[in-house]
């Protein structure tokens, strides 16, 4: 798989500054604004202080930072009853994220392996299936796994969590996996299994080591994806003490009683969107590999 | 001669395409034997087949006096090397002979001596510790080959091994299998479309066509007694020359040529009459001084001289058809001209046109 | 096509050979295939085939088999907050849809003019796509809001009458979640039309230079028409993406002011665990099924209908 975007190409470069380039640039330059401007307003105001934002320009820089919004925002802020702030749903989410990263990347990469190179009668039947279903609304079948999970005794907790976020990760990377390993050459496989390898040892021993690439990047996919959900957690999580991120900030940023401290709330909105942020920009070419193969399904 | 690898009645389809059909094939230990037919005839297939990395879908195969239809490829007592050489990339040359051998649990010792003989034989000592990233193309097939070699195998199975290497390397390493062959005196079945391999290699050569086996024989008897059209005209560079018309009595006639077949060795000892196809190697017509002392002799006229320094190429007319003529290269012969060749009947074929078959 | 030979099964028991049984033949991979078996039959066609059935009865706080018809689908479709709904998601739908694709495609046919800095241009577009619904909403929250940001900063400097208010006024209020919903999601596209234009064989712009063809006409005329799949692509990425829309909407307006935000999932998430009213919240959902079935079932027409046919 070569990335289809290293190096530019289309049309000639013009010459520097002509009129086409002022266009080209200028209307780059806007828009890169429009998308830039988010981020930075989340910094700075987690870094002012509340009289300074009363004051009212959200674009200007801070005049006196502050790290207090961090703090409050991180070990104080109150949901309910529960005034240890953001720290619990961070370390909610750690424990959601690691073991459905984990489990979830096991699973899709050997039925991937399955899918490419022993496929059996019906097996592509069962493939297609989950294809269509990744674009079923999730609403759907949120009642019935509600149902699932009670019966397993597991309605409400984490490890119910896992399990739903197991499952609705499985599509996308059961399909990174497939297309992936299908590119490995058959013959490969061939060799293997004259020389002995059975199924697991040729998956371990032949396959892994060929792929990492495809784990990184569907590690990336899963990561972000599990990190920024909200349905899932509002839906199985009962009590707000095992809530995710990304729900108590909701709860924190969205509860109406008090003052409304916005350089809190907006530190809290960039601790909850750090951990996307840092893989993000950590794994640059990859992530936009990432969601291309994800993105063209089938 | 006992039996390596016996192949009964064996069909295959993919869905409702049958590419192997109810085929035949006994190979004699140790024999040298050549699976050659146009692309897409089932030759991969039919090695896949013995390998046992394919069910068939009726039939059976035999390795060594066992039933081994249903048995995994690597309790079949067969090495297989393939046309992309399938190294395990990430393997060092060392990883890549030893990793049949640790599946077996052969204790290391024994995986370390193997490997060291094998490395000898192919002489790829130097290269043990490297990836196969690092070799060329003719030093990966070694490795290949040599992943065979460790494991002691009865028969081994090859797959165009020699068709992604350029021309000299692969003359080379032609010599060197059947150095290897001769040394070994395992039984090899050895896939290939390139008929100088085929020649050059086989004990034994069994032309594939649909699914089929249509002659198996010594490349002698390939070349010289094909034994139906198809056969003929696949082996031959260039082609055989056929002229179709009528045999009588003895004759094969077609308007005014008329060529007594005496000397020809019939099939069947009486031979009744028929319409019947002559072919004729190019290389087999008499041309020069020779010309003079051959059993029949015919004009044709020249239309295309083409020269090509060890021998040269004539595009003749004979009976109204294009008739093909390999000359020496020192002969001089220039287009338009009328010459007269011999032919010698008892090198010809002769064949049945309805159903194709040598008479 | 042939029908396969039938025969010859019986020929191959009578030939002896110990083949195993079809069941265990495989088994690794069949074991290993449960839990994709297990999602794809037992959650997705299951839990599917659960909901629609549960719709047709009149399923409160918990789900029972009291079969009243079509009466849930009457009255959601009577219900105004239903059809303030659908509204909302048709207004959202064609302008984030008009607007992803214009957006995406224009500032890749930009990057890919050979400039500078592509790699930073790339990175700042397509960050937010890294970032949840909830920080998205929860900032442009911010941004937008009227006593402390933007509409206030551009009054400071000097435009007082500049009024920018979407998220208190009912009228505009699903423009400011649009604004939002695009700031988050125009990056993939971006990529995928870039990944798209780059696979463009570069003799087409030579050609079109031989032709005479200047560049927006290139553009318009043979590429576009040359990224059809890429199109059809980005428009079910975009479009399966908006019936799903949720979480912005709670993070950003919580379906307010009044109920002018409200999108179906949200509809369906109040009823079924706001409401005790089940049966609602299951005849909503399966008409959200619905609309996906109606954005890609043409799509899965064309796309492998058409290759059948081709
Ligand atoms: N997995 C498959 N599914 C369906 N048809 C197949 C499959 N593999 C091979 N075939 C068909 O079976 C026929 C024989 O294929 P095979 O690979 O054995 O040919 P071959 O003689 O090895 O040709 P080549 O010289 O090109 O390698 C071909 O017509 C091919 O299209
Ligand atoms: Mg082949």
């Amino acid at each position: 798989m070569t990335d289809a975007m290293s190096g530019p190409r289309g049309a000639k470069p013009k010459k520097a500054l002509s009129r086409n380039n002022i266009i080209v640039y200028g209307t780059l330059f806007v828009v890169a604004i429009y998308y830039a401007l988010p981020l930075y307003v989340m910094i700075v105001t987690s870094l002012k202080g509340m009289p300074e934002i009363r004051m009212g320009n959200i674009f200007a820089p801070p005049m006196e930072v502050t790290f207090q919004p961090w703090v409050k925002a991180w070990a104080e802020a109150c949901t309910g009853i529960n005034c240890d702030g953001l720290s619990r749903g961070f370390w909610n989410s750690v424990r959601i994220l690691i073991p459905s990263v984990v489990i979830s990347i096991s699973v899709a990469s050997v039925t991937g392996y399955v899918l490419s190179m022993w496929k059996f009668k019906g097996s592509e039947v069962f493939f297609s299936m989950l294809m269509i279903g990744a674009f079923i609304p999730y609403q759907v079948m949120l009642y019935p796994i509600v149902i699932l999970l009670r019966e397993a005794g597991l309605y409400g907790s984490l490890s119910g969590l896992v399990l739903v976020h197991l499952a609705f990760g499985m599509p996308i990377n059961t399909l990174l996996f497939r297309n992936y390993f299908a590119s490995i050459p058959e013959e490969l496989f061939k060799a293997a299994r004259v020389d002995g390898a059975g199924f697991w040892a040729i998956f371990v021993k032949i396959v892994m080591p060929m792929s990492l690439p495809i784990f990184v990047v569907s590690m990336i996919i899963q990561v972000t994806g599990i990190w920024n959900d909200f349905l899932f957690g509002v839906t199985y999580i009962s009590s707000p003490d095992r809530y995710p991120m990304t729900v108590q900030l909701n709860n924190i940023v969205n509860s109406v009683q008090g003052v409304k401290e916005y350089n809190v709330n907006m530190a809290a909105t960039l601790l909850t969107g750090l951990v996307p942020l840092v893989i993000y920009f950590a794994s640059g070419k990859l992530f936009v590999r990432g969601i291309a193969a994800g993105a063209v399904k089938g | 001669m006992s039996h390596s690898v016996q192949i009964k009645s064996l069909d295959l389809q993919f869905g409702a395409v049958k590419v192997l059909k109810n085929l035949n094939l006994d190979i004699h230990e140790g024999e040298f034997l050549v699976l050659l037919g146009s692309s897409g005839c089932g030759k991969s297939t039919l090695l896949n087949c013995i390998a046992g990395l394919l069910e068939p879908t009726d039939g059976q195969i035999w390795i060594k006096g066992k039933n081994v239809t249903w048995a995994e490829p690597s309790e079949r007592g067969i090495g297989m090397v393939f046309q992309s050489y399938a190294l395990y990339p990430q393997m060092t040359v060392k990883g890549n002979l030893s990793f049949g051998l640790k599946n077996a649990k052969v204790p290391k010792a024994e995986i370390d001596k193997r490997v060291a003989r094998a490395a000898e034989v192919l002489q790829i000592e130097a290269l043990l510790d490297r990836k196969p990233g690092a070799l060329s193309g003719g030093q990966r097939q070694r490795v290949a080959i040599g992943r065979a070699l460790v494991r002691d195998v009865d028969v081994f199975l090859f797959d165009e091994p020699l068709s992604n290497l350029d021309a000299k390397l692969r003359a080379d390493l032609r010599v060197e299998l059947k150095r290897l062959h001769n040394q070994l005196e395992n039984t090899m079945i050895y896939v290939t479309h390139d008929q100088v391999e085929a020649m050059t290699l086989a004990d034994r050569i069994a032309i594939m066509k649909g699914g089929n086996i249509m002659q198996l024989g010594t490349p002698d008897e390939i070349y010289n007694r094909p034994q139906n059209i198809y056969v003929a005209d696949f082996i031959g560079s260039p082609s055989m020359n056929f002229i179709e018309g009528q045999y009588s009595n003895g004759v094969f006639s077609k308007g005014e040529l008329s060529l007594p077949m005496t000397g020809y060795e019939y099939v069947a000892p009486k031979t009744a009459d028929r319409g019947a196809t002559i072919g004729i190697r190019p290389e087999h017509v008499i041309t020069g001084e020779l010309v003079s002392g051959a059993p029949v002799k015919v004009e044709v006229d020249v239309d295309i001289v083409e020269p090509m320094g060890s021998d040269t190429l004539v595009w003749a007319h004979l009976a109204g058809k294009p008739f093909r003529i390999r000359m020496d290269g020192s002969a001089r012969v220039s287009a338009k001209e009328r010459l007269t060749i011999g032919i010698d009947p008892s090198r010809a074929s002769l064949f049945d046109t309805k159903t194709e078959n040598r008479l | 096509m042939a029908i396969a030979d039938t025969g010859s099964t019986d020929r191959q028991l009578a030939a002896g050979a110990r083949r195993p049984n079809r069941l265990f033949k495989n088994l690794n991979s069949k074991i290993a295939a449960i839990p994709m078996i297990f999602v794809a039959m037992v959650v997705f066609l299951g839990g599917t085939c659960w909901t629609i059935f549960y719709s047709f009865t009149k399923s409160g706080l918990l789900p029972n088999t009291n079969f009243v018809g079509l009466d849930q689908y009457e009255r959601l479709w009577s219900s105004r907050k239903w059809m303030v709904s659908i509204e909302n998601l048709g207004i959202y739908g064609f302008f984030s849809l008009i607007g992803t694709l214009v957006i995406g495609f224009t500032l890749a046919a930009l990057l890919d003019r050979k400039i500078r800095g592509e790699g930073a241009f790339r990175t700042i577009f397509l960050y937010p796509f890294a970032l949840s619904f909830i920080v998205t909403g929860l900032v442009w929250q911010w941004i937008l809001n009227p006593e402390l940001g933007l509409q206030n900063v551009v009054r400071e400097w000097g435009w007082t009458s500049f009024t920018f208010d979407p998220l208190n006024n009912p009228d505009i209020v699903m423009f400011g979640l649009l604004i939002a919903g695009l700031w988050q999601g125009t990056g993939l596209i971006m990529c995928i039309m870039l990944a798209g234009l780059r696979g463009i064989d570069e003799d087409i712009w030579k050609a079109a230079r031989v032709d005479g063809i200047g560049t927006v006409k290139t553009y318009v005329r043979i590429i576009i028409p040359m990224m059809r799949p890429v199109f059809v692509t980005s428009l079910v990425l975009i479009g399966s993406g908006i019936v799903k829309l949720y979480d912005l909407v709670v993070a950003q307006t919580s379906g307010g002011p009044g109920i002018s935000s409200e999108v179906p999932a949200k509809y369906v998430m109040t009823a079924m665990f706001g409401g005790q009213n089940l049966g609602q919240g299951f005849a909503a959902s399966t008409m959200m099924l619905l609309m996906v079935g109606i954005i890609l079932i043409p799509w899965a027409y064309l796309e492998f209908g058409g290759k059948k046919r081709g």
